[in-house]
This record gives structure tokens, C-alpha cells and sequence, in this order.
């Protein structure tokens, strides 16, 4: 195995009692493939059914059932191979995993061990503080998933749901290129963003659509890699923070004790803020791999690959590139705009033939940031791009002030319709008439003499006249003809 | 009236075609011989109301002119065929009281054309072993005995069942399954034909599986002409087993008299193997003379790497066994012996479920996969089976048309006979069949002499992929010269 050479950064060292560790990090990811079937019968994926509702007979491992692969599944992990960036194997083997577990019912899990379809790519990952680094890819094979043993059923029984057995999942595994819990988190929260992209993976963790085995282990800056240990199925890209957290600093504890890291694989627990053994390694199995009689060698062509890879959508890095390039939008708002596709969407209809940096200023700000309060997903808000848009088009115009938009945001959010509409009806329109406006100055002014003797010794106080001129107006006067108004009559100019 | 069981395939249709009797005389009269050949145990179970019902429906469509390719017949079916809602249980313990929800292909295409179900036929425990003795349900007697003796004989194996009721004029033919010659094994201890076709002739759909790179379906039947009948119902392309063969299937009967005049009959020398019986040679001097008789021209050849065969066969067939065998768990079909937890129930339901040899043989092949031993057996094994697959290319390449062996080393051997022998000597009747299994290429048993006891003995003839209308053609060439062998009935 190469590997990728990053220098330490001593940012990103961890201080322990005898000085700086360095934190490993790999990861596994077992992303459920987007598909109406399973990856080698017709049964249905959908999440959610009554218990065993979504079993066929070769998912139930009858006697004499044979596995026929869903050609749905395998353009989706090519597609995702694409999206990485990976060498794309025309021909792969499924492998059989033997172990026995009940929810297991062939006694093999089927997966593709010594010759996967995909190979080596990379993930380009963004941290927050602007800098980028690549992810090396090992590799991405398909396998099957297991079914679910329910222990909380019966007081002696456990029952066990098939609903699962035979889903597709893409095991996707890195290099250990990450080397901190932030990094972690950054790089499977762009993984989930591309799969999403894609449309391979619907990157719902909650359902287990997406989850990781998470390789962790620690040394010496310059240190060859230490002894690592896996933290199974975390499946919140939060807890996968945690875990590498409380994992490094447990192995710098063992290690400062003068103990020594044993190879094992570990689970962490998010309610005690730690991570402990699962299996022991006398207990670790022999999966007997051999090549599944049962199924043929996947075999493609480059032309299949060619038509898949000319169907792919444009993914986050490119559209982000477009939206530095086209928009003039820095590459951080463009981050935050493309790190979904339905926002990255939503954001282009509101900029088209528009301000764009006004534009990702309200989808960034405003929109995100209600959304947010209100627990809302995108495909939820209240407000559409077109209503968005036409909000920002009476801003442009002159139509209304600033002040007023928000005002006009909060009613479209709450009541809805059009903006143009809602602001004649309530009578929202900006105030420019200068007459009227010196008229509200020219009273203000009278009515507080002294301020005005202040503030041609403090001519901070300008501020103060806005404010009330502008309260005044309720809150409709151009802001602009105010504040060139009130200079002149106060003689700051 | 001649009894109608004695009737080939092709007499019972020229029969039913003319009106002499009709499918339910037909179907009673088996029902008849079954209920008196229980001695034999070639039946595990038989079905004779499910058989009236589908003779009734076969005179329908025979009265009506609808009549399918196989209407009428009645076909016994080995027990590791799943049929539904009927006993289908490998003849194994740990699937006691499976009854499937769905019909095999094969078995269902044999219905689509008309054929009638007699029952289920006893085998060796999931189609592991040579004489049908590892069977739940005990071994089968052989319809064979020696001249002027009363012991019973093995009918061969794992398809011993199969064999023993078409010899035994217990069904008109039988399905059967080969993994390393359980259907032309047991077809030579007989005096029955026996094929096993090319691999992916045959869908597996349904079928308990035992190594699945090997299993092939095919028919064991009384002549060579009804086995090409019954492979053409048997085969086909199936959208359900990826490992079957998109193929149109050929009018297998057509072919039975095309004679071999101008075919080029490979006699491969690693055949004659050290200790084989010098009437097992002279059969095969035989073979060979009536094939040239007929015109076809004799060529030796060699096959360098038979003798791997025996060995990598018994490491690959096991290991793929012991994967395929890990879903008799107790869990969600058959036997369930209890214990404290899942794993204890997991070992009290294998070590009660399954017998002997199938427990060696889930050892064998878990052994071989295992870490560090992979590299060393399986691997190396399946490179010995490319080598062995290019062996036979190299001879089809030279311009051989198919190839004429011994179907088996000896006559059929009295029961409990191996009881005493070690695995290997029984692994030894396979000598001649796992060549072409590992090869998956077709290969036909066909009854050709009797020992100095008595009992027949089969030559076997293996032919290029896909090619077994040449097998057809050429075994009736050695039908026509040595006639058929029917037992004399004792039971």
C-alpha cells in the first residue's frame, strides 16, 4: 500500500503530556446504492417496510435460489467510481465472505474482494479556513447488505428483519490521508455531497444509508504509521468527529502510559464520549474468500463506461469552480451554495439575470439562516427562487430599501405571494421623493436643537438622525436621499 | 396387454398418439410398480394422486390435439430438484420437512411439456457420494444382481435413486444432477443412458446446490433416444441462473441417427489407468470397434493432466460445498435442534442434520479456503482445472469430434462394501466422470457389455461444448451394437 505523504502540520498535532502526537485517519464508508431493487434480486430497498416484507427467496437463502445481478447497481457504483475521479475496472469478480450470523441467511455475504469494480481516485476536500486537500481512494467494490437482528423484541428471543439482506452497498475506502477529527468530518461530508451529486447514494445516515468504519491510530510527527484501530458503523458525520477525537486521545493515554495499542475493532459510544472493544481478536474470523461460482466476472465495455460518464451531472468542485469563475462569488460562499445540489440549484434561478453576489447573499443569509431557525430543509422553504428573485429585483430598483426587504422576506415567509404585489398592497415602496423626505428631516431637526449643536462637534451623530428620520418614514425612506439630505442640513458636509 | 412401465419414451408416445392407452393407464401403472418395488427404496416419496391429476390433464390435451413433447410421461424426480409444495430435501436430515414454494426450472419446463410426476427419488445426502449409502432415507438396492446371487448391490451414485427406478421400470426416465459423474455413474452400474450435458445447458434455478461450478442437470433414461428427448424439455437459457448458456437448444433426437461415419473418436491413453479390470479394457476394445464399424476413424490422444483431476476435484467441490451448505442453519427451514445460544444452535442442528460424508466433505472444503492453506489447494486446484480444460481444447482443436472412455472402473459393487474402505477408494469411481465436470463439457453414459457376473457395464463418451447431439449420435451407434439391459425382475 502507498501512501500518501502529508507533512505534519503542527496545527493539527494533538499535545499530549510527553509532547505532539499526530492523529491517522482512514476510512471505510458503506453507502447504500441508490436502487428500486436489491443488488441480486428483485425484492424492493425501500426503507421502511413491515419486517421481512421486502424478502425474496434468495434473500432468504432457499435452497437452490441463485443470485442475477442488478445491472442498476452496477452503473451506479461506475458512475460513483466516475465521481471519484477512479480507475474503473471492466472486469470485476464477486467474491463470497463466509461467516455465519443469523442475519445472514446464506451464511456468505456476497462481495468483491481481490478484484473490485473500481480503483484508485481522489476526493478533493475543503476546510473551513479555505485550504483544500486530497483523500486518496483505494478503492470501491459493491457488496450485499446483511439483515438486521433485533434483540429488544422478546424477553428470550431475538428476531431478525431481511428487509435489508441483499441491499447494494458501495464500500468506498480511503487512504489514511485524513489527520484530524475535522478533517474526518470534512472529508465524509464531501463524499456524502458527491454521492448525493450522483445520485447513487441518497446519504441518509439516520436510515443507514450512510455509515463508517473509521481507522484510527497515532505517532510521532515523522513517525512511521502507528497500530490503528477500527471504529465500526459510526453513522453521524458528527460522531465521526467525536470518535477520532476520543480514540486519538485514548491511544496517546495507553501510549504515554508506556502501554502499547492492540489491533482491534472498536465501537463508540456517543452517550459516554468513548470508544471500547467489540470483538477480540481471538474471535477474529476466517472469511474464506473464494470467488462466487454462482456468478459470472463483470464484464463492460469502455463505451457503456463512456455513455455513463457523459450523463454524469456537474459535480461540487466543477460547479464550485463555475461559481468563482461566472458569479464573482468568493470560494467560500460558493462552498456553502454547492455543498448541496437543490441549494446550488435554488441559488442559480435566483442569480439568473440578477446580482449575483446579491444573490448568494440572500440564499446565504436569509434564506439558509430561517431556514435554519425553523428547522427547515430547502425543498420545504416557504419562499421560492422566483419569489427570491423578484424581492431582490424591487431592491435593485429602488422599489424598497434594504430595511424593507427584510421586513418583505418575513412576510413572504409567513403569508406568501408576490413580492411587487404584497408591497403595493401594504405600501412598502421606498419614499424618494425628496420633498417629503427633507419635510420629515426639516421636523426632526426642530424638534431636537440640542443634538443638532452636538453634532457639529460629534458628527457620529448623524447616525442618530437617520435613525429617527428613517423611524419617522416608517422606515420607507430611501436611506441614500436621507443621508444626503441630512449632511447638507447639518452642515457636516 | 404388455405392461405398460416396460414402454420407452418414444413407444409411450407412439402409444398415445395411436390411443392404445391413455396417460392415467399409463401414470396407474407405475403407481402400481412403485408400490410394489419398495425394496428397492429408489423412491423417497412417491406422488401418485398429484400424477393422476396430471395424467387426467394430459388425455385432456391429447384428446384435443394439444399434446406437449413429454405428455403423458411419467418422469421420477431426483430429490435434490425443488418441487413445489412436494418433499425436496437433498435426501438429507437438516431439511426435514421442506417443502418448497417453487418449482425448479427444469422441472417446470418438464411439466410445461406435458410430463407426469411419479415422486421423489432417492440420492446420495445433497448428491455426495458414489453408491447412494449417504442417503437419510438408506441406500438404494440396485435392480441389478449378480448371475445366481441374492446380494444387494449399490445402484451407483448420487443420482442411485434415478438410475434404479428407470431401470427398474419405475419410471420412463428421471431426472438426475452431475457434479463429478452422479449421473453416468450410476447410469453404467444400471445398464440406463445417462447424460450430463454441457454446463449452462441446463438452468440450476432451483436445484439444491452442492458445487455450483459443477452441477449440471441431465436425464437418465432407458435409451439414447429418450434422453435426447428428455434434455431437449430439460435445457435452455434461464434469465434466473446467470451461469446458463444463452443457446438456442438443437433438436437433440434429430441428431440420434446421424451415425459417426467420418467423426474422429479420441482414445486418450491416460485412461487406462493401473488395476482398472481387463473386462473394463475389452469393453472399451469394444466401443471402439463398433465405431469404426460405422465409419467414424480412431485417434490417440493424450490428455496429460487426468490424472490431477481426481484430487483438484475433491478440493474444489468441497469448498465450494462448504459455502453452499452454510444456509442449513436451523434458522429459517428444516431441522432445528436447540441450544443455550445461536451458535450451540447452530452446531446441535449441523451435527445432527447432516450425515458423514457431507460433514467431511463442509471439513475438506472449509480447510482448503482457509487462511494460509487457499494459496496451496483451492488456488492451485483451479489452476490444475484450466490446465485440464486445455487439455481436451487441444485435442477438439486437432480435429477430434468426441472421445470414447470407460464410464466407470468396475461393475456395481455389493452394499456396505466401502464401509469399511477409506474415502479415497470410493472417490476412485469418479476416476473417469470429474475430468468433465472440471472441463464443463458434455458427457454421455451408455450401457455397453456385462462382466463375468452379469452385471453392465457403460462406456462414456465426451464431446465438444455445447456439442451433444455428436454424444446422441454416437451413442446410438453403441446402442445399435450392444443392445439394451434390462434386470430380471426379483423384487
Amino acid at each position: 500500500m502507498t501512501i500518501a505523504v502529508r507533512p505534519p502540520d503542527p496545527k493539527k498535532l494533538i499535545k499530549g503530556a510527553t509532547g505532539d502526537w499526530e492523529v491517522v485517519v482512514g476510512m471505510e464508508v458503506h453507502a447504500q446504492v441508490t436502487s428500486k431493487a436489491k443488488l441480486f434480486s428483485g425484492a424492493s430497498t425501500e426503507f421502511g417496510g413491515e419486517p421481512n416484507s421486502h424478502v425474496s427467496f434468495v434473500d432468504a437463502a432457499m435452497p437452490g435460489m441463485l443470485p442475477v445481478i442488478n445491472a442498476e447497481c452496477v452503473a451506479q457504483a461506475v458512475r460513483t467510481g466516475l465521481g471519484l475521479r477512479a480507475e474503473i475496472n471492466k472486469r470485476s469478480v464477486f467474491d463470497r465472505k463466509n461467516y455465519f450470523y443469523p442475519d445472514l441467511p446464506q451464511g456468505y455475504q456476497i462481495s468483491q474482494y481481490k478484484q473490485p469494480i473500481v480503483g484508485e481516485g481522489e476526493v478533493i476536500v475543503d476546510l473551513s479556513d479555505g485550504t483544500s486537500f486530497t483523500v486518496g481512494i483505494e478503492r470501491l467494490h459493491l457488496e450485499q447488505d446483511a439483515g438486521k437482528s433485533l434483540h429488544d423484541q422478546h424477553a428470550t428471543m431475538s428476531f431478525v428483519d431481511l428487509n435489508r439482506s441483499g441491499v447494494a452497498l458501495m464500500e468506498i475506502v480511503s487512504r489514511p490521508d485524513l489527520r484530524s477529527a475535522e478533517e474526518a468530518r470534512a472529508y465524509l461530508t464531501k463524499l456524502r455531497t458527491i454521492l448525493r451529486y450522483l445520485g447513487t447514494c441518497d446519504g441518509n445516515m439516520e436510515e443507514g444509508s450512510l455509515r463508517a468504519d473509521v481507522n484510527v491510530s497515532v505517532r510521532r510527527p515523522g513517525d512511521p504509521l502507528g497500530t490503528r484501530c477500527e471504529i465500526k458503523n459510526v453513522n453521524s458525520i458528527r460522531f465521526v468527529g467525536q470518535a477520532v477525537e476520543v480514540e486519538a486521545r485514548r491511544q496517546i493515554g495507553v501510549l504515554e502510559d508506556g502501554g502499547t495499542i492492540e489491533q482491534e475493532t472498536r465501537l463508540f459510544d456517543p452517550g459516554r464520549g468513548e470508544t471500547r472493544p467489540m470483538r477480540s481478536k481471538e474471535e477474529a474470523h476466517d472469511y474464506r474468500y473464494f470467488p462466487d461460482p454462482d456468478l459470472l466476472p463483470l464484464e463492460f465495455t469502455d463505451a457503456w463506461v463512456e455513455a455513463l460518464q457523459g450523463a454524469l451531472p456537474e459535480l461540487p468542485d466543477a460547479k464550485k469552480a463555475r461559481f468563482v469563475a461566472d458569479y464573482g462569488l468568493s470560494p467560500y460562499d460558493a462552498g456553502v451554495l454547492v455543498a448541496e445540489r437543490v441549494s446550488a440549484d435554488y441559488f442559480e434561478a435566483v442569480a439568473k439575470g440578477r446580482d449575483a453576489k446579491a444573490a448568494a447573499n440572500w440564499v446565504i443569509n436569509e434564506l439558509f439562516g430561517r431556514l435554519n431557525k425553523d428547522g427547515k430543509a430547502l425543498d420545504e422553504s416557504p419562499i421560492s427562487a422566483a419569489q427570491l428573485g423578484g424581492l431582490i429585483d424591487l431592491v435593485a430598483d429602488g422599489t424598497i430599501s434594504g430595511k424593507i426587504a427584510k421586513d418583505l422576506f418575513e412576510i413572504l415567509w409567513t403569508e406568501g405571494g408576490d413580492p411587487r404585489q404584497v408591497v403595493e398592497a401594504r405600501g412598502l415602496r421606498q419614499v424618494t421623493d425628496t420633498g417629503a423626505i427633507e419635510k420629515t428631516i426639516d421636523e426632526v431637526i426642530a424638534a431636537n436643537p440640542d443634538k443638532v449643536e452636538q453634532a457639529k462637534a460629534k458628527p457620529t451623530l448623524m447616525g442618530w438622525f437617520v435613525g429617527q428620520v428613517m423611524k419617522a418614514s416608517g422606515g420607507k425612506a430611501n436611506p441614500q436621499a436621507v443621508n444626503d439630505i441630512l449632511k447638507r442640513k447639518l452642515g457636516l458636509e | 396387454m404388455t405392461d405398460l412401465t416396460q414402454h420407452t419414451i418414444a413407444e409411450l408416445r407412439d402409444g398415445f398418439a395411436r390411443r392404445d392407452f391413455s396417460a392415467v393407464e399409463v401414470a396407474e401403472a407405475y403407481t402400481r410398480a412403485i408400490e410394489a418395488a419398495k425394496v428397492l427404496n429408489a423412491y423417497i416419496v412417491a406422488t401418485p394422486e398429484l400424477a393422476l391429476d396430471q395424467a387426467k390433464a394430459s388425455d385432456a390435451r391429447l384428446a384435443k390435439g394439444e399434446a406437449g413433447p413429454l405428455e403423458g410421461i411419467p418422469l421420477g424426480i431426483k430429490d435434490l430438484f425443488c418441487t413445489r409444495g412436494v418433499h425436496s430435501q437433498a435426501a438429507s436430515h437438516i431439511l426435514d420437512g421442506f417443502k418448497p414454494p417453487y418449482e425448479s426450472t427444469v422441472t417446470s419446463q418438464l411439466w410445461r411439456d406435458g410430463a407426469v410426476m411419479l415422486g421423489k427419488l432417492n440420492m446420495d445426502e445433497f448428491a455426495m457420494g458414489s453408491s447412494n449409502e449417504t442417503s437419510f432415507y438408506g441406500p438404494v438396492a440396485n435392480p441389478w444382481r449378480a448371475d445366481g446371487s441374492n446380494q444387494a448391490l449399490v445402484p451407483g451414485g448420487s443420482s442411485g435413486g434415478s438410475a434404479a427406478a428407470v431401470a427398474g421400470m419405475l419410471c420412463a426416465a428421471a431426472t438426475a444432477t452431475d457434479t463429478g459423474g452422479s449421473i453416468r455413474q450410476p447410469a453404467a452400474f444400471t445398464g440406463t443412458v445417462g447424460i450430463k450435458p454441457t454446463y449452462g445447458r441446463c438452468s440450476r434455478w432451483g436445484i439444491v446446490a452442492f458445487a455450483s461450478s459443477l452441477d449440471q442437470a441431465g436425464p437418465i433414461a432407458r435409451t439414447v433416444r429418450d434422453a435426447a428427448i428428455m434434455l431437449k424439455s430439460m435445457s435452455g437459457n434461464d434469465p434466473k441462473d446467470t451461469t446458463s448458456a444463452d443457446l438456442p437448444v438443437p433438436d437433440f433426437e434429430a441428431a440420434i441417427g446421424r451415425g459417426v461415419k467420418g467423426l474422429r473418436i479420441g482414445i486418450p491413453k491416460e485412461y487406462r489407468v493401473d488395476g482398472m479390470p481387463g473386462e473394463i479394457d475389452n469393453l472399451w476394445e469394444e466401443g471402439k470397434a463398433w465405431l469404426r464399424d460405422a465409419g467414424a476413424t480412431l485417434v490417440d490422444i493424450s490428455l496429460p493432466h487426468t490424472r490431477y483431476a481426481l484430487p483438484a476435484y475433491y478440493i474444489v467441490a468441497p469448498a465450494e460445498a462448504s459455502s453452499n451448505l452454510a444456509r442449513y442453519d436451523g434458522v429459517r427451514y428444516g431441522l432445528r435442534v436447540p441450544g443455550n445460544d445461536v451458535i450451540a444452535m447452530y452446531e446441535n442442528t449441523r451435527a445432527a442434520g447432516f450425515g458423514r460424508e457431507v460433514k467431511r466433505r463442509i471439513m475438506i472444503g472449509t480447510y482448503v479456503l482457509s487462511a494460509g492453506y487457499y494459496d496451496a489447494y483451492y488456488l492451485r486446484a483451479q489452476k490444475v482445472r484450466t490446465l485440464i480444460k486445455r487439455d481436451f481444447e487441444t485435442v477438439f482443436a486437432e480435429g477430434v469430434d468426441a472421445i470414447l472412455t470407460p464410464a466407470t472402473p468396475s461393475a456395481a459393487f455389493e452394499v456396505g462394501a466401502m464401509a469399511t474402505a477409506s474415502p479415497i477408494e470410493m472417490y476412485l469411481n469418479d476416476i473417469f466422470t470429474v475430468t468433465v465436470n472440471m472441463a464443463g463439457l458434455p458427457g454421455i453414459a451408455v450401457p455397453a457389455g456385462k462382466d463375468r457376473r452379469g452385471l453392465p457395464l457403460g462406456l462414456q463418451l465426451i464431446g465438444r461444448p455445447f456439442d451433444e447431439e455428436t454424444l446422441f449420435a454416437a451413442g446410438q451407434v453403441i446402442e445399435n451394437a450392444a443392445g439394451r439391459f434390462t434386470p430380471e425382475r426379483w423384487w
